[in-house]
This record gives C-alpha cells, sequence and structure tokens, in this order.
C-alpha cells in the first residue's frame, strides 16, 4: 500500500511571517483516521507538531480542522475518505492563527469566547422546591441543541464570522435556544438583548453551512432563522401593544 | 507560502530562520486574508450567492410591474410603445433568463421556510414537510388567481 503525503499548516511566529505548509509522509493504514496519521507523525516523524485532540471518538470537539479545505473532527474523518493525497490540514478557518492546527481558537466558552454572553442557563426555582418535571415533549424541544460538543466547525464553515469576527456565531445562538427553548429557564429577556442586536441573529445570512458540517446536527442555521422570527414577532408585539409587559 | 521539509525529527530548526518581526510574549496572530471569491470554495457557497444575487431580480420585475403600470396611466400610444418594447427578441431572452433566476429564488427561498417555521398544534409539532408543501400550495394557488385576472383581462 502506497504512503499518504500529508500537506500540514503550521505557523511558529517566532520564525516565520505567516504560515507554511510541512509535508510529512505516514503509511496507509486501513481504518486509520486523519488524526491518527496526525498522531503518527507526531510520534515518529515531528514531535514539534503541535494540535489540540483528546477523546479520539467525537464528543470532546477539540480535534476539528480543516481537511481539504472543509471542517471535520479529525478523530471522525477516515483517511481514505479524503484520499487521492496530498492531505492537506489546515486550523479551523476564520480563527486567529496561532501554533499549528487545532491550536487556532479559545473555543466556545472561553476567554471572552462568544458564548459567554449568552450560552448558558439562567433563573430557576431554589433547590428546595424538589425536582424539575418536564414532559418528553418538552424535553424534544431542545434536546437537538443541546448536543453541540463546542468543536467550532460551524463557525470554520460560515462565511460571514470570517468577515465580521463579532458576529457571535451559529453555536453559541444555538445554545442560547438550547435555553430559551427549555421550559426551566427563565433567561429568554436576557438573551433577547444580545440575540437581537446586528452582531447576534442578524449577521446571519442563512448560508446554512454550519448546519451542513455540525457532526452532531444540531442545525445552528435552523435555531437562527427560528429566532429572526421570534425576535420580529417580538418587536411587532412591544410596537402593537406598549402597555404588555414582555 | 513556502513548503518547508518535514524530514527527521524536529524538521528545519526553528532558531534558525528567525522572523525579524517577532515580539516575545506578545505574539502578533496570522490573521488569514479572506479571498473576493471566496464563495467559490465549494458549491453551497456558490448556491448561497445565486440565491442572495437573485434576489436583484426580484427588485427588477417589482419596477418592470411599475413601469408597466406607468405606460398604462400615459395613455394608449404610451402602452402600445411599452408593449413593443416587450416584444422585442432580446427584451423576451433577457426575460426569460430573469424568469429562470426568479424561480430559482423562489425555490430555494420556500424550501428553507420549514427551518425558520417551527408551529405547533397543540403541544405537537407540524412536521417541516407539512409546513413546505403548505407554502408551495400557496404559491400555486396566487400564481394561478394571477393568470387567471391576465387570462379574464385578455378575453375582455
Amino acid at each position: 500500500l502506497e504512503p499518504v503525503n500529508l500537506q500540514v499548516q503550521r505557523y511558529r511566529p517566532e520564525q516565520e511571517l505567516e504560515p507554511v505548509f510541512e509535508e510529512y509522509e505516514v503509511p496507509y493504514r486501513e481504518n486509520w483516521m486523519v488524526l491518527d496519521a496526525l498522531n503518527h507523525v507526531k510520534d515518529h516523524l515531528d514531535g514539534t507538531l503541535s494540535y489540540r485532540w483528546a477523546c479520539r471518538m467525537g464528543v470532546c470537539g477539540s480535534c476539528g480542522m480543516m481537511v481539504n479545505g472543509e471542517p471535520v473532527l479529525t478523530c471522525a474523518t477516515y483517511v481514505e475518505d479524503v484520499l487521492p493525497d496530498p492531505v492537506r490540514i489546515e486550523p479551523l478557518r476564520g480563527f486567529p492563527g496561532r501554533s499549528g492546527p487545532g491550536g487556532g481558537h479559545f473555543g466556545l466558552h472561553g476567554e471572552a469566547g462568544p458564548g459567554e454572553a449568552v450560552a448558558h442557563p439562567a433563573g430557576g426555582a431554589p433547590l428546595e422546591e424538589g425536582e424539575y418535571l418536564q414532559t418528553p415533549e418538552e424535553v424534544a424541544d431542545y434536546k437537538q441543541y443541546s448536543m453541540c460538543i463546542n468543536c467550532m466547525l460551524c463557525y470554520a464553515a460560515c462565511p460571514i464570522y470570517e468577515l465580521e469576527p463579532d458576529f457571535i456565531g451559529p453555536a453559541a445562538i444555538a445554545l442560547a435556544q438550547r435555553y430559551n427553548l427549555d421550559s426551566r429557564d427563565q433567561g429568554q429577556e436576557e438573551r433577547m438583548d444580545v440575540l437581537s442586536q446586528h452582531d447576534g441573529v442578524w449577521a446571519c445570512t442563512f448560508v446554512g453551512e454550519c448546519s451542513v458540517v455540525c457532526p452532531k446536527g444540531v442545525d445552528p442555521a435552523g435555531a437562527i432563522q427560528r429566532y429572526k422570527l421570534e425576535a420580529t414577532a417580538e418587536w411587532f408585539r412591544s410596537v402593537l401593544m406598549p402597555w404588555r409587559k414582555p | 507560502m513556502r513548503t518547508a521539509s518535514g524530514e527527521g525529527w524536529g524538521g528545519a530548526d526553528p532558531r534558525s530562520v528567525p522572523n525579524p518581526e517577532h515580539t516575545p510574549y506578545h505574539p502578533r496572530w496570522y490573521r488569514e486574508r479572506i479571498p473576493l471569491f471566496w464563495w467559490l470554495r465549494n458549491r453551497r457557497y456558490v448556491k448561497f450567492i445565486v440565491r442572495e444575487l437573485t434576489a436583484v431580480l426580484v427588485l427588477y420585475a417589482a419596477l418592470l410591474l411599475l413601469a408597466l403600470v406607468v405606460a398604462v396611466d400615459r395613455g394608449p400610444s404610451a402602452y402600445a410603445a411599452f408593449q413593443e418594447w416587450l416584444a422585442r427578441p432580446w427584451v423576451l431572452a433577457l426575460h426569460l433568463v430573469i424568469l429562470a433566476g426568479l424561480l430559482f429564488h423562489t425555490v430555494t427561498w420556500l424550501n428553507l421556510a420549514p427551518k425558520a417555521l417551527v408551529l405547533r398544534i397543540g403541544r405537537r409539532r407540524i412536521s417541516p414537510g407539512v409546513v413546505l408543501v403548505a407554502h408551495y400550495l400557496a404559491w400555486i394557488g396566487v400564481s394561478a388567481l394571477v393568470v387567471a385576472a391576465v387570462v379574464a383581462g385578455m378575453g375582455a
């Protein structure tokens, strides 16, 4: 079996002005994931290669990279599916570059991450009142949005986020909806303040690519369009019935 | 971008080619320039751009209708001249292309409707397929009304 040629983008700011591609030859093994090929490079060819990964099973959301220009979880992408080589591996698009693939972002909830403003639960009854009860229908309302693993592939797929880095972005809005649609939550109004701004839902032009690349079927594009409708309806309510409390 | 050779442990020695602009502890992050033709990266982006640009054709169709109203208002000779212009082969050809663009815009727009519109009857969610079909039926219904009005006008 032919060895596989990987072209991995590297960026060492102390050494070079802009990222460069470094080539590695790795053996072809059946059922190897792209992440396995990178680990082979790290273990046997070049220990200075830096990239993020942890669980190897599509749960932790750290190993997202651009493989041949598409944002994917490298632990869930077979090498044989991205052949013929050379296989180009780059950091997720749209984030400022640091050291190597997977080193490009702070994550959704990190230091000033876009999720900080909207994607956390709010309100709720005190603990003494006991557990919350939800019907299966109430769970189904938000369950899909709760599957997000913060892998940021949707940000890398979103041309709007690339063009307007202040856009709070697909996953943050999907997570905001995850709480908005949860019958236990009471933070809808707070989130409305952030989400109904230009950098909230209205920056989105419904490219829809975020939902295409999502490895968990969250459908952030759908969440954003639903919220646009909700924000519009809320605006009409506030104009037509100003006496009404929101 | 150059391609560095990665042979052997460690690849090229990072200290061998220092970047004179590097400021230790204050890294300047590299941001890639976004190419003007970013939307040629994949077919779905192209489809998105075409969908958005065909919105301009909707504006054109509305202006054309207004022009028709203005021509009617100016009297029979202006209306006849406008009709003569509409019947010119190049105008007809252009309008056929525009019609194709309008149809593309309408179909892609209607197909997106169930994503935004989540309706319920009681606790049950109306399935996206039903929302989609309802939109198409409404479109066909309104179009049929317009066609009926035009045909009736031609008979009169």
